[in-house]
């Protein structure tokens, strides 16, 4: 992005799409306060994507959520600047977000999100122009060849229910796409395949435009990347580059791949902690761990880490997972076998890379099989498990029907957030979205609990004065 | 005449012509030995099959070949005491066969074509980023049966036997025919993992070409089964089946299900096991009927006839009586066929480039079986009870006396069935299609490169 003005015409005087695919660069002068004040603009529309995106959302709550985002923070005093608002501010944090992997990843994934909703608000003929910007030729499949499979198309579009509420499939135009352009749709089943070509309806065109926007821009973010490293960082090293550096680290959560300074899980406590301060996820997993001394891969992963998050030190974890593993497999198959990934896991093999802890997002994704313990029991477990794993952490039954509400909802972190509040009968109002952020909350509530056990008696009698008044 | 020697051989194999000890020749020992499989690579281990499928016909004259080809191919050794050697690569048949034959590997893992090649990565590493990466990888498919231990009750963990195999038999129609006929590809390998399941390799240029999230895309397709450890209900079907589960269903689900599981596992025989099944019920008072009717079954059960299909007929026949007539009933009689027969398959392996298989042909280290191709049209008559072993095939080395004068040491053998299956179903058909689309891309890039020259 040229933030220098260059004098180049402008091509289009007239169409300019109300939904831009961000191809190039704007060629146009950009004021220095504007290119931080559009960035932040959009960077609360992206954090509240991602809120919402890590509560669960459905995606008609989505569609209402990221239009009313839009409308809040995206709007401009000068209507004919609103696109060129949209424009720069995309381009600047493109640049803030192309610096690491990391970044890459949410930008991309938060932008994609983003154009999918914006795209599904458009009208049918909007939605073609785009289709044609994207240089997706696809031909609607012929009357002919439509006799033969309207039948499977009929029962492709009864079986999914998200499929949307015009389900006359005579009606609808399809398309014939090869399936590797669409793999949301391929993964849900909410396409017909035939010989690789899925048949793929107008509403569900959306599928297609996202696949292509993410992998343009995905590719766009690799090669800006290389253009920061290369040559801007050091051209704008007075200018651009501090204003870019402040934006990209002021609105990323903490991805708790560094324990706390001063938090340190020792083996001797770590009982007590599980029982007080683990997350269900993780404190079933501990619990199966010590029943079992076994634990499947994706299970290991996901207690080894966060256990790294909260603060247990490498020797520690070694000593911890050998006492229980070797009790199923030996010593001497658990040093050959296990202790190299949970070195691993710290950093001290192989890529050495540090490995984050995983987030509840990750965790409410994966896909256990049988015999694994890991991924969200709010998801995973049935009815009946979950309430008896909730009331053996002392849920109260007035509470459990709250959680299962949200639960039946598919919100699991929201799920996880009143059980939360329920066991230390205090507020969490960010909501629950990290199980080390969920153990870290819950210590401090633990340690303030103990120290100040006499001062909260205070603030009760200001909190009902409160409501008195 | 030339003899082998079964046990001790050294590292020229003891072929002795002068003094052939007969008695203890043809007495091979069961089980599996280094030894053994050091005279299995070098006499029976088709290395010029493994190299022409690996090469996708790049090994060829015609100028549009890529002959850094195969020299990018990962491929991963594991010797004995777990010493895993990762990134070799070869660049010609004849290294690959060297090598093998020197380390004599207890399992060969294939990997990734990558854009380098994968034992120089070091070096390229430091030229700038991402210039090490995978670009091209079978689609592949991993299918286990201790995945399946909450429904197989003949044995469970590594063993298996030919009452829970037909699990391995449905997985194979089912994703066959999806293959082929959902996502249009022709060029598929199934094999014996050597133990306990099965693995599949699809070949086509376009499924080497795909990216993790179009893998992880149909491995989602194939996913039906969604249940762990914590949730008694493991399948959970929507009010209509997607065509590819229907057809799946009729053709092959249903049919296994009521012929070979529920009479071989004998799901509905004692109540401990009808109460598995009566838990995926979701209307109590269907659930309770059925048990108090198979309860008290004995007094009047006709000898004859299979009580666990007397059971089933009795579920289906009263989920569609007036009494319990419901949508959800008929529904859930189909989501226990599916909990009882739809394939699991490791979703792990077929989501990532660069996951490793084991190479077909490799010998398990534990049964002593090879890793035979299995003939998916003909997936039924296929005994993993019955795949070569290394000592058999040693014996029959042993028996054949002149015959192993062959260029192929293994004519002759029970294994040369299965190389000429591999030739003939699968790698002349593939080689074909490679070495046109080999010159379909040529051509196309000739005639752009004309087009250019004209300006």
């Amino acid at each position: 992005m040229e933030v220098v003005p260059t004098h180049r015409k402008a091509a289009v005087p007239d169409a300019t799409p109300a939904l831009p695919l961000y191809r190039s660069a704007p060629q146009l002068e950009v004021r220095l306060e504007d290119f931080e004040l559009f960035a932040i603009d959009r960077l609360r529309v992206l954090k509240g994507i991602s809120d919402a995106l890590s509560r669960g959302k459905r995606p008609d709550e989505m569609e209402n959520l990221v239009s009313g985002l839009w409308k809040a923070n995206m709007r401009h005093q000068d209507s004919s600047r609103v696109v060129e608002k949209d424009v720069i501010s995309h381009f600047v944090l493109r640049l803030v977000y192309c610096r690491t992997e990391d970044l890459r990843k949410w930008f991309l994934s938060m932008e994609t999100t983003l154009f999918r909703y914006r795209f599904r608000l458009l009208s049918a003929s909007a939605q073609r122009v785009i289709m044609g910007e994207l240089d997706l030729p696809y031909n609607s499949v012929i009357s002919a060849e439509f006799e033969n499979v309207k039948d499977k198309l009929n029962q492709v579009a009864r079986s999914s229910v998200s499929a949307g509420p015009s389900l006359h499939t005579a009606e609808t135009l399809f398309f014939k796409v090869p399936f590797e352009e669409v793999p949301e749709l391929v993964a849900g089943r909410k396409v017909f395949i035939h010989k690789g070509f899925a048949y793929v309806a107008m509403h569900q065109v959306v599928s297609v435009v996202v696949t292509q926007f993410r992998s343009l821009l995905s590719k766009a973010l690799v090669l800006t990347n290389r253009k920061w490293t290369s040559s801007i960082r050091e051209q704008e090293q007075d200018r651009l580059t501090p204003i870019v550096e402040a934006l990209s680290s002021s609105y990323i959560g903490p991805d708790y791949s560094q324990p706390e300074q001063f938090s340190e899980m020792s083996l001797r406590e770590i009982d007590k902690v599980a029982a007080s301060s683990f997350p269900l996820c993780m404190r079933h997993l501990f619990e199966k761990l010590r029943e079992d001394h076994h634990l499947k891969h994706g299970g290991r992963m996901q207690l080894g880490l966060f256990l790294k998050g909260a603060g247990l030190k490498l020797d520690d974890a070694l000593a911890f997972w050998k006492a229980e593993l070797s009790r199923k497999v030996g010593a001497e198959r658990f040093d050959k076998e296990y202790a190299y990934s949970i070195r691993h896991n710290y950093g001290k093999e192989g890529k050495r890379t540090d490995y984050t802890p995983y987030s509840c997002q990750k965790i409410i994704l994966s896909t256990p099989g049988v015999g694994d313990h890991h991924g969200c029991p709010y998801r995973y477990f049935s009815d009946e498990n979950l309430r008896a794993a909730l009331g053996k952490m002392g849920v109260g039954s007035q509470i459990m029907e709250d959680v299962m509400d949200k639960v039946r909802n598919r919100h699991y972190q929201l799920a996880c957030t009143l059980t939360f509040e329920s066991i230390h009968g205090s507020s969490c109002d960010a909501g629950i979205n990290h199980p080390n952020q969920y153990f870290k909350d819950s210590q401090k509530i633990l340690q303030a609990k103990v120290i100040h056990s006499c001062s909260t008696q205070g603030i009760k009698c200001t909190i009902q004065a409160d409501q008195r008044a | 005449m030339t003899r082998l020697e079964g046990e001790g051989g050294g590292d020229d194999m003891a072929i002795d012509g002068a003094e052939p000890a007969k008695p203890q020749l043809c007495n091979v020992p069961e089980g599996f030995d280094p030894n053994y499989l050091k005279l299995y690579y070098g006499k029976l281990f088709p290395y010029a099959e493994i190299f022409k499928w690996m090469s996708y016909g790049n090994d060829g004259k015609h100028p549009g070949c890529d002959h850094t080809y195969f020299g990018r191919r990962e491929f991963s050794f594991t010797l004995e005491n777990d010493i895993y050697l990762r990134f070799q690569s070869f660049s010609s048949s004849s290294e690959l066969e060297s090598s093998i034959k020197e380390k004599c590997p207890f399992k060969i893992d294939i990997g990734p074509v990558y854009t380098v090649d994968p034992a120089k990565r070091h070096a390229y590493a430091k030229a700038g980023d991402n210039v090490f990466s995978p670009v091209e990888r079978e689609l592949i498919f991993d299918i286990d049966m201790t995945d399946y231990d909450d429904i197989r009750y003949c044995c469970s963990g590594a063993d298996v036997c030919l009452d829970c195999w037909p699990l391995m038999t449905i997985a194979i129609k089912v994703i066959d025919t999806s293959l082929r006929d959902d996502f249009g590809f022709n060029h598929i390998l199934w094999a014996f993992s050597g133990r306990r399941g099965v693995h599949c390799w699809v070949c086509d240029l376009r499924a080497r070409r795909l990216t993790n999230e179009q893998r992880g895309a149909i491995a989602e397709y194939f996913r039906v089964y969604k249940g762990n450890e914590n949730n008694h209900k493991k399948v959970s079907l929507g009010q209509v089946l997607h065509p590819f589960l229907v057809r799946s269903y009729n053709e092959v689900l249903e049919t296994f299900f009521e012929e070979r599981l529920l009479p071989g596992q004998k799901l509905l025989e004692t109540e401990e096991r009808f109460e598995n099944v009566l838990q995926m019920i979701p209307d109590e008072s269907f659930a309770s009927d059925l048990r108090g009717r198979w309860q008290d079954h004995r007094r009047s059960s006709n000898v004859k006839e299979d009580i666990n299909i007397v059971r089933w007929q009795q579920l289906k026949h009263l989920s569609k009586s007036g009494k319990h007539k419901a949508q959800g009933l008929r529904r859930c009689v189909e989501e226990i066929v599916f909990s009882f027969t739809y394939p699991r398959i490791d979703m792990e392996v077929s989501k990532h480039m660069n996951h490793l298989l084991k190479a077909p042909f490799c010998v398990h280290p534990k049964t002593g079986r090879v890793c035979v191709p299995i003939d998916p049209d003909h997936c039924e008559e296929f005994d993993p009870t019955a795949v070569p072993t290394l000592s058999s095939l040693l014996r029959e080395l042993n028996m054949g006396g002149p015959v192993a004068d062959h260029e192929n040491g293994w004519e002759g053998t029970s294994l040369s069935k299965s190389i000429r299956f591999f030739r003939s179903s699968f790698l002349q058909p593939l080689l074909k299609s490679c070495k046109e689309e080999i010159e379909a891309s040529y051509n196309t890039e000739l005639q752009q490169s004309k087009n250019s020259l004209s300006w």
